[in-house]
């Protein structure tokens, strides 16, 4: 299978999934702007995305995206590792024009995914993995370790709650502040270099897309910023 | 009297490719600005010679960027941190009186060190050799203006061509990646109607040989047009990477 | 002595020997070309397009590079362009005419009917690239694009901006790759020439070195064709690559081939002069830019040695005080004169004391009037890349302030001598491309050394090699183990460990400069009999030198570059003195040879043809021994030889 046994195809499969998940963030976004507007509205989204089987299989194909995205990332660092030998340079300076970031894919790979798994432990782990449960409340153990206010017994269909919670912790909007940050920079790269990968680039397109990368890429990163400063103004 | 600088110069020096490698620092003095790089190791050599010492091993043909011979990672970059320039043609004048200049060889598990500075690069030949040509036997062309081709492709062609395989994009990715390489003489052959016949053999039998002598996976990084000597475009490993994906979805 | 050197023309007229030669020869079948075996020693345009084309054919071909590729050659760096007589131009060329003004410029000192086949080739050259993909400039229209050269009034130069050379070359190259994928050749990078294996009068195999294990190796095949190049380097500073050199030609002249000419040496008008004692090469401009580039130097002297003395810049010399001297003594061709022409009437102002820059060796060539012309942006868009590389040398800005340029050594245009069928005097011994002596008489054209060696190498070799492998094909490949192989190991293995064993205190380049200094000063672009005789003795006392005061770092085994300079300085000495005598005996001036007794009143070279009108071929009898020389004598049957006129 060329998708596994080229290194063509191997990276093919990064941008492919890539991509998806890029377009999993915009929707996630979208949803979270809501709560900036009506707390009815954000629950209704939440409620639409809650253990029916439209979501579940949505959850899993993301889970899925997630997780190839992630071991093709080590397999292709652990193959160019290899490649580069085993003498490293005693000199080393960054060329000009290189993207910081291009060369440290793997490093926010693995920030974005460590404060991902935080972030699930707010709010997946008490909303759809409870409703999955059969429970009607979070789980309150979980919510000790990163909001200021008890949440046991909320609904697990009351999402707008967990944003207030979570985001009046400074502590924990810093946190994601710095994910958001760090995902900034994955997919200033990500974006335009899964579009090379997959051959739509030429001299032309190069700056544009690597524009319309920046442009999209910081939209989103706002977005998601700008409901978790907030609600931790709201919450003051 | 054109100004001259010293500096330290400091070396890498191997045996053969199993012995374990080490630095050497030599001092340089009364160097010329119009010296080239590699003259200024003639000027070494001569010294070490004259001390009955083994002078030190670097691939050099042409001297005049052409040839694509001559490596040497200095001070952190392929054919040194000038840019748009081949190690031959970097001369001194660019360099700091009383700096340490750090000379390595090309570091990749694709290009062994033959001794001191000399790298093995046979592994491009190979991978030209599994299909970097267009099909033809001798005598079998018809006229040369047969084939009309815009002078827009006809550049565009000729800016891929002009790769020099130095290796330099292999040395200076972080991923020891050949993709730069492979994807100038893909495009220059997939742009051309020549070419296009078997553009999609071509792709995947260099991409396959690249794969199979251990190179890296291409992560656009870019590190390796920035430092091609040559400039070549990283657009052509886009250009690739279509051709690749369209013969795979083909077959 | 006509026995002994048959050039083998065919008969009939001109246009028709190529043809009739093809005709007539004898083939060999496909199923016996698997069973024939051919050594190519080199991976230039002629080498590797040589190889490519027998390994198409169907024959086992061993070929050899000193490089780590075949992919280096020193055809690489030829910048111009590659001529042909397509006539794309409507100019009014012709093969004819292509040949005429190749026989011209080589101031009748070449043989018709090799010239006359070259032209007529030429075409396919040009085909033959295009199919492999070679991208050439075009016309809007998607048409071939073509420029002018020096020696010609027609625009008949192929190019691929200013890198026609590699182009090409990558075009020869992916033609090989091809066959070393398809298993017909075998690759050999990284390994020297080291002796010609003969067995029963008959060329049979190769000593080489393998440059990284430092191991002598056998190679054994039917016939063996050395492209190998030209032997530029004796001079030490050229426009030669580092590891050319003549080594396998001079090897090939010790076993018995005859070399020819040796003393047509071009020095080509447009290098970068020379700039400090420790320069390792000279860098070549383009001759293209003199299609739009003008040369000068001051009128006054006065002006000359303020220049020199740096208290004066080219742009303070106002027009009317420039010497524009090509344009003077040349109206017809201009700055477009050949390039001996050029050449020596730059060394002939800088030698009255009108030179340019410190040294007094240098002429201006100033593209002011063009980017008045034109604009800049023309002028960048043709030359951008050479003014680039002239500004990362020099540190000049040549938009700005002129060029300055100096001749230098650049191409030999003796070498092996090789019949029609180019086979040397050794029989199954070709030579192929600037490696033998036969297409460019006295003198070569611009954008001429790449025709001959496609030529050589595509269209003509693998023909005419058949004519002499068609009776092979009953003989069995050979035993390496044959006494004629130890016998020529044991040679090779002697001179390393002699050159070993001298444990002398004095470099190998620096012997190898002061021999280069003999040869620029006496036998470079003004020669003199006087001069001549003391090159020769001279050569004498460095050649002992050498031999009894070369120091060698480093093991015979592994990998030793000083060895490898020093086997070939050793033979750059022998080169050398083959250059002096043979220049000593040629009492004419004829395109790179410019005996300073025979000039004209104003300078210009006088041919001597009543009594040198012949290819002077010389016989190796001994390291030392002074060479005997044989003639092929010149009957020019179908051009009428002139006085060549580049005034009207």
């Amino acid at each position: 299978m060329w998708l596994s046994s080229s290194t063509v195809g191997r990276k093919v499969v990064m941008s492919i999934s890539g991509l998806f998940l890029i377009l999993f963030l915009t929707f996630h976004m979208s949803m979270n702007l809501v709560a900036l507007f009506s707390a009815e509205g954000y629950n209704a989204v939440c409620g639409f995305l809650g253990a029916n089987w439209y979501a579940l299989v949505g959850t899993l194909v993301l889970a899925f995206g997630m997780f190839v995205h992630i071991i093709y990332a080590f397999w292709l660092t652990i193959q160019n590792r290899r490649a580069r030998g085993n003498v490293r340079y005693a000199v080393v300076d960054k060329p000009k024009g290189v993207e910081w970031a291009s060369q440290n894919m793997l490093v926010l790979g693995i920030i974005v995914i460590g404060v991902a798994c935080f972030h699930l432990y707010h709010f997946w782990y008490n909303m759809q993995l409870q409703e999955i449960l059969g429970k009607e409340t979070a789980d309150v153990a979980a919510c000790v370790l990163g909001s200021a206010n008890d949440l046991s017994g909320v609904s697990v269909h009351d999402g707008y709650s967990f944003i207030v919670a979570t985001f009046s912790n400074p502590v924990v909007v810093v946190l994601y502040l710095i994910w958001f940050v760090a995902i900034w920079f994955h997919l200033t790269h990500g974006f335009w270099s899964a579009l090379h990968t997959l051959g739509w680039n030429n001299d032309i397109w190069f700056n544009r897309w690597k524009t319309i990368a920046n442009i999209y890429t910081t939209l989103l990163c706002l977005g998601f910023a700008v409901v978790a400063v907030a609600f931790y103004i709201k919450s003051l | 009297m054109e100004k001259t600088i010293n500096f330290t110069l400091r070396v890498w020096r191997q045996k053969d490719a199993h012995s374990k490698g080490y630095f050497e620092d030599h001092k340089m003095e009364g160097i010329t600005g119009d010296t080239s790089f590699l003259e200024m190791l003639d000027i070494l050599n001569e010294r070490l010679v004259r001390e009955h010492k083994e002078p030190i091993v670097f691939d050099h043909d042409c001297r005049e960027g052409i040839c694509g011979m001559c490596s040497l990672y200095v001070n952190g970059h392929p054919h040194g941190p000038e840019g748009g320039c081949t190690t031959c043609q970097l001369f001194m004048r660019k360099f700091e009186n009383g700096s340490v200049i750090t000379v390595e060889p090309w570091r990749s598990a694709g290009f062994p060190v033959i001794k001191d500075l000399m790298v093995d690069r046979t592994a491009y030949d190979k991978i030209m050799q599994a299909g970097g040509y267009v099909s033809v036997n001798t005598g079998a062309a018809q006229d040369a203006n047969a084939i009309l081709i815009p002078k827009k492709v006809a550049d565009e062609a000729m800016d891929a061509a002009s790769c020099i395989g130095c290796g330099a994009c292999v040395a200076a990715c972080k991923n020891g990646s050949a993709m730069l390489f492979v994807s100038a003489k893909v495009s220059q052959l997939a742009l051309l109607p020549q070419g296009k016949v078997e553009a999609a053999r071509r792709a995947k039998a260099m991409v396959a040989k690249m794969e199979e002598l251990g190179f890296g996976n291409c992560t656009n990084t870019g590190a390796c047009a920035a430092e091609c000597p040559k400039c070549v475009s990283l657009s052509n490993i886009a250009r690739l990477n279509r051709e690749f994906i369209k013969a795979k979805l083909k077959d | 002595m006509s026995t002994i050197l048959d050039s083998k023309i065919p008969e009939g007229p001109l246009a028709e020997k190529w043809t009739n030669y093809k005709a007539h020869q004898k083939l060999v079948n496909p199923a016996n070309k698997r069973r024939l075996d051919i050594i190519v020693v080199g991976t230039g345009l002629a080498g590797a397009s040589a190889a490519a084309s027998l390994g198409e054919m169907g024959f086992k071909v061993l070929n050899f590079c000193i490089q780590d590729s075949p992919r280096r050659a020193h055809s690489i760096a030829a910048q111009g362009g590659i001529n042909a007589a397509k006539n794309y131009q409507n100019d009014g060329d012709s093969v004819y005419r292509l040949f005429y003004d190749t026989i011209k410029g080589g101031d009748y000192r070449a043989r018709e009917a090799n010239v006359y086949r070259l032209a007529e080739v030429s075409n396919s050259i040009i085909d033959q690239c295009v199919a492999q993909g070679v991208p050439f400039a075009r016309e809007y229209g998607g048409t071939l694009d073509n420029r002018s050269f020096g020696g010609a009034q027609v625009s008949r130069t192929f190019y691929a901006k200013g890198q026609t050379g590699q182009q090409l070359l990558l075009g020869a190259y992916s033609a090989l790759s091809r066959q070393v994928n398809k298993g017909t050749v075998e690759l050999y990078t990284r390994y020297e020439m080291m002796d010609l294996v003969i067995v029963d009068g008959r060329a049979r195999g190769i000593i080489a070195r393998n440059l990284v294990t430092g191991k002598l190796e056998r190679f054994a095949a039917h016939a063996v064709v050395i492209g190998t190049g030209g032997y530029g380097n004796t001079y030490f500073l050229s426009t030669n690559a580092m590891s050319c050199n003549g080594s396998a030609a001079v090897q090939c002249y010790r076993r018995g081939a005859y070399f020819a000419n040796p003393c047509y040496v071009q020095i080509h008008p447009t290098c970068i002069p020379v700039h400090g004692t420790f320069q390792s090469k000279l860098t070549l401009m383009s001759e293209s830019l003199r299609n739009d580039g003008r040369i000068w130097v001051p009128k006054k002297l006065e002006d000359a040695k303020a220049l020199q003395a740096g208290t004066k810049k080219a742009n303070d010399i106002p027009d009317e005080d420039r010497d524009f001297y090509l344009e003077r003594r040349y109206p017809a061709f201009g700055n477009l004169v050949p390039r001996d022409v050029a050449s020596r009437a730059a060394k002939e102002r800088c030698d009255k004391g009108y030179g340019v820059n410190s040294t007094g060796l240098a002429v201006f060539l100033d593209f002011k009037y063009a980017i008045a012309r034109l604009g800049e942006d023309v002028v960048r868009q043709r030359y951008g890349n050479l003014f680039q590389m002239y500004e990362e040398i020099t540190d000049e800005n040549p938009y700005k302030t002129p060029m300055m340029i100096y001749p230098a050594i650049h191409y030999t245009m003796g070498g092996i001598w090789v019949d029609y069928e180019l086979q040397t005097t050794i029989k199954g011994l070709f030579a192929i491309g600037e490696c033998n002596f036969s297409d460019h008489g006295a003198n070569r054209l611009g954008a001429s050394a790449l025709m001959q060696g496609l030529a050589d190498g595509y269209f003509v070799l693998p023909y005419t090699i058949q004519n002499y492998l068609s009776d092979q094909i009953t003989v069995p490949r050979f035993s390496k183990d044959l006494p004629e192989f130890a016998e020529a190991e044991k040679n090779v293995q002697a001179r390393i460990d002699k050159l070993m064993s001298i444990q002398g205190d004095e470099s190998v380049d620096s012997i190898h400069k002061r021999l280069g200094l003999i040869m620029w000063e006496f036998v470079g672009m003004g020669r003199t009999k006087e001069g001549l005789q003391t090159a020769l003795e001279k050569i004498k006392a460095i050649r002992k030198e050498f031999w009894s005061k070369v120091y060698i770092p480093g093991d015979k085994v592994g990998m030793n570059t000083e060895l490898e300079k020093a086997l070939r300085v050793a033979d750059f000495i022998d080169m050398g003195e083959l250059m002096a005598y043979d220049a000593l005996h040629r009492e004419e001036s004829c395109g790179g040879h410019f005996r300073e007794e025979h000039q004209t009143e104003e300078g210009e070279a006088k041919r001597d043809d009543a009594n040198f009108s012949y290819v002077a071929c010389w016989k190796y009898t001994g390291e030392g021994n002074t060479p005997e020389m044989i003639k092929e004598d010149l009957n020019y049957q179908f051009v009428k030889v002139q006085t060549r006129n580049y005034k009207a």
